[in-house]
């Protein structure tokens, strides 16, 4: 068990590696000229006494690959990731702004996603073809095809432009003006878990009241796609020999579906979580754009938009960080649910 | 004929099926539903005023305008035309490469297997969308370049779906007698493999249709997608968003900017995804016995 984590933790380098080539190569298909347009925002020519030409050259835009990328890598190790035009600030700190903001719609998203998805994929299992399963199974199908975007909207309209409960963006102007001017300490740059910190409940609130909608509006998908697996792993697993004995044997029915099936039911769920997580972090793109939350999602977005690379690379740089650890607790995770599988 | 039959004796497939005709009927019929403004450049959405005002449904425009004086009806009719070429390109294109790698990959094993399996996972683990706007930062804008970029990273899945249904496939007696008969490896995955381990991408592809047209409208939303002007239904709505909380008292001022377009998205992916659930109950006869 700690050999394989060891060994886990030791070809990670060798991954990121291999992740960090890949991505840089994908910037390096553009030309020495449209990267400088990096570099100078207006373009305006005629005003610059100095030619496109000396500009690639002077920052090594036309050098070999090899060089460019051991620059970047320099860089990168050195905690330099370079300046974001589309963000006015270097990437590293906009990713350091932007990222906690994104995991805490992540947080709450992923618990609406697999909090939602165990409990009403075992209901509907449990109440099997009765009503709750075929609303359910109607549901599902409808909150697939939904798009995020839509039914953000949807939801920005009804509770923020009719009833006036939640609006958007990451915090309200008195809030903002809090956690950003006053001597309040930001530990974590999650406004919930900061207010919790400095003990200022307030700002929990209004944290949590800006983050609820995005949080729905992101799970929703998800959450139809999560109970839909629950549920058929939890109808297979329910008819099986050890859950008859289960029965047989007089046990409660709460302790057999808990205990005897749920925790097998688990396990194609554990399977499915990785790529859950993985599309999570594509959600985010969409909805921080409907909710005008400023997390990593939008940052992505205004810097694609801008053709703002060094924003780019340091983005997909972070979230394949991330995928490569989320797969990493995942297998480890695996072997605690499934005593069957073991680690080389 | 029988899935057929089957098909349609599912009321939700039934429904699918409904949905997705309508829609092939708009897509086929838009020159005369919704005559284009410019014939050589259909796609460009009507004007009918610069005004950045909305304007309600009346004679002219029967489902109003967005901000800009955009037709929605001509926008709806002409983006079906963009949502099933986006979907039938992109599943077309990208299920058979993922076919044939996942195919190949079975059927060759060992080394080969292990080569385009990793690549596969590769692909896998980082999330779709953000590949894909890399991708279009990297190609430049247009609906084409998003069409490209879906490809890019969409035949994932397909690979694994086909690799799994040729392991259990190539084990079958019938391959056995194949071989013994002296048929060649070509031949044996061509003509006895494929067809009967294909059913599966059947049914993703199906699904699929829905979730890339769903892919391609969130990034034309987020600004990464079609031009502007471009008749496509996630643009549409993106042309909402400013006239989304309506006017002080009156919050559903401009309830058609985004109802219209967002019912049109809604049903067109749902249609696929009813037909795509149907023809998996219907294909497989594990998930018959559970439902």
């Amino acid at each position: 068990m700690f050999h394989y984590i060891l060994k886990r933790f030791l070809t990670l380098p060798l991954i990121l590696f291999i992740l960090s080539l890949l991505i840089f190569s994908l910037v390096m298909f553009l030309s020495p000229y449209e990267r400088l347009a990096v570099y100078i925002p207006n373009m305006d020519v005629t005003s610059m006494s100095i030619s496109f030409d000396d500009l690639v050259e002077r920052y090594e835009l036309d050098a070999p690959f090899y060089v460019q990328y051991a620059k970047w890598l320099k860089g990168i190790l050195r905690g330099n990731l370079g300046w974001s035009p589309s963000a006015r600030m270097p990437v590293s700190r906009a990713l350091r702004r932007y990222f906690p903001a994104t995991i805490e719609l992540m947080l709450l998203g992923g618990l609406i996603i697999f909090g939602g998805g165990l409990f009403l994929g075992t209901y509907t299992a449990v109440h099997h073809d009765r009503l709750p399963d075929q609303v359910a199974r109607v549901g599902t199908i409808v909150g697939v095809s939904l798009p995020g975007f839509v039914f953000g909207l949807a939801l920005l309209v009804i509770f923020y432009a009719w009833l006036d409960w939640f609006p958007p963006g990451r915090l309200s102007m008195w809030a903002e003006d809090v956690v950003y001017l006053s001597d309040f300490r930001q530990y974590t740059g999650m406004h919930t878990i900061d207010g919790l910190l400095n003990g200022r409940l307030d700002i929990v609130a209004d944290a949590l009241r800006h983050l609820l909608l995005p949080a729905i509006a992101y799970g929703i998908g998800m959450l139809s796609v999560m109970l839909r697996m629950v549920r058929s792993s939890m109808l297979e697993t329910l008819q099986q020999d050890y859950v008859t004995t289960a029965r047989a044997k007089g046990l409660l029915e709460k302790v057999v579906v808990k205990k005897h099936a749920r925790r097998n039911a688990l396990l194609p769920v554990v399977t499915l979580a990785g790529s859950i997580i993985a599309r999570m972090i594509g959600g985010t793109v969409v909805v921080e754009t409907v909710f005008n939350f400023r997390g990593m999602g939008q940052f992505m977005v205004t810097a694609a938009r801008g053709l703002d690379f060094p924003a780019i690379l340091g983005v997909s740089l972070l979230i394949g960080l991330i995928i490569i650890l989320t797969n990493l607790v995942i297998d480890i995770m695996y072997t605690f649910l499934d005593p069957t599988v073991t680690l080389e | 004929m029988d899935t057929l039959q089957r098909l349609v004796r599912n009321p939700l497939g039934l429904t699918g099926l409904i949905l997705i005709l309508f829609w092939v009927g708009v897509a086929v019929f838009a020159p005369f539903i919704s005559p284009p403004g410019n014939v050589h450049d259909p796609y460009k959405v009507i004007r009918l005023s610069y005004s950045s005002l909305p304007s309600p449904p009346e004679e002219k425009a029967p489902l109003g305008t967005t901000g800009g004086g955009y037709d929605i009806f001509y926008g709806i009719v002409w983006g079906s035309r963009t949502a099933f070429r986006v979907g039938l390109i992109v599943v077309t294109v990208t299920s058979i490469i993922g076919t044939l790698l996942g195919g190949v990959a079975a059927y060759a094993g060992g080394a080969i297997d292990n080569i385009v399996m990793r690549i596969t996972d590769l692909f896998m683990s980082f999330p779709f969308m953000i590949a894909v706007i890399i991708m279009s930062v990297v190609l430049g804008k247009g609906l084409d370049k998003v069409i490209l970029a879906l490809i890019i990273f969409g035949w994932r899945r397909y690979a694994r779906v086909m690799r799994s249904a040729v392991l259990v496939v190539r084990r079958r007696d019938y391959i056995n007698a194949a071989v013994s008969i002296g048929a060649g490896k070509v031949r044996i995955f061509l003509r006895h493999i494929l067809p009967n381990a294909i059913f599966p991408v059947f049914v993703l592809a199906a699904l699929d249709i829905g979730v890339m047209v769903l892919i391609a409208a969130s990034l034309s939303f987020v600004g990464v997608g079609a031009e502007p002007g471009y008749a496509d239904w996630g643009q549409m709505i993106s042309f909402s968003r400013d006239w989304l909380l309506g006017i002080v008292g009156s919050p559903f001022q401009y309830w058609y900017t985004y109802v219209y377009p967002s019912i049109a998205i809604l049903t067109f992916v749902l249609g696929w995804n009813l037909l795509g659930d149907a023809l998996r109950d219907i294909l497989d006869p594990r998930m018959r016995k559970i439902q």
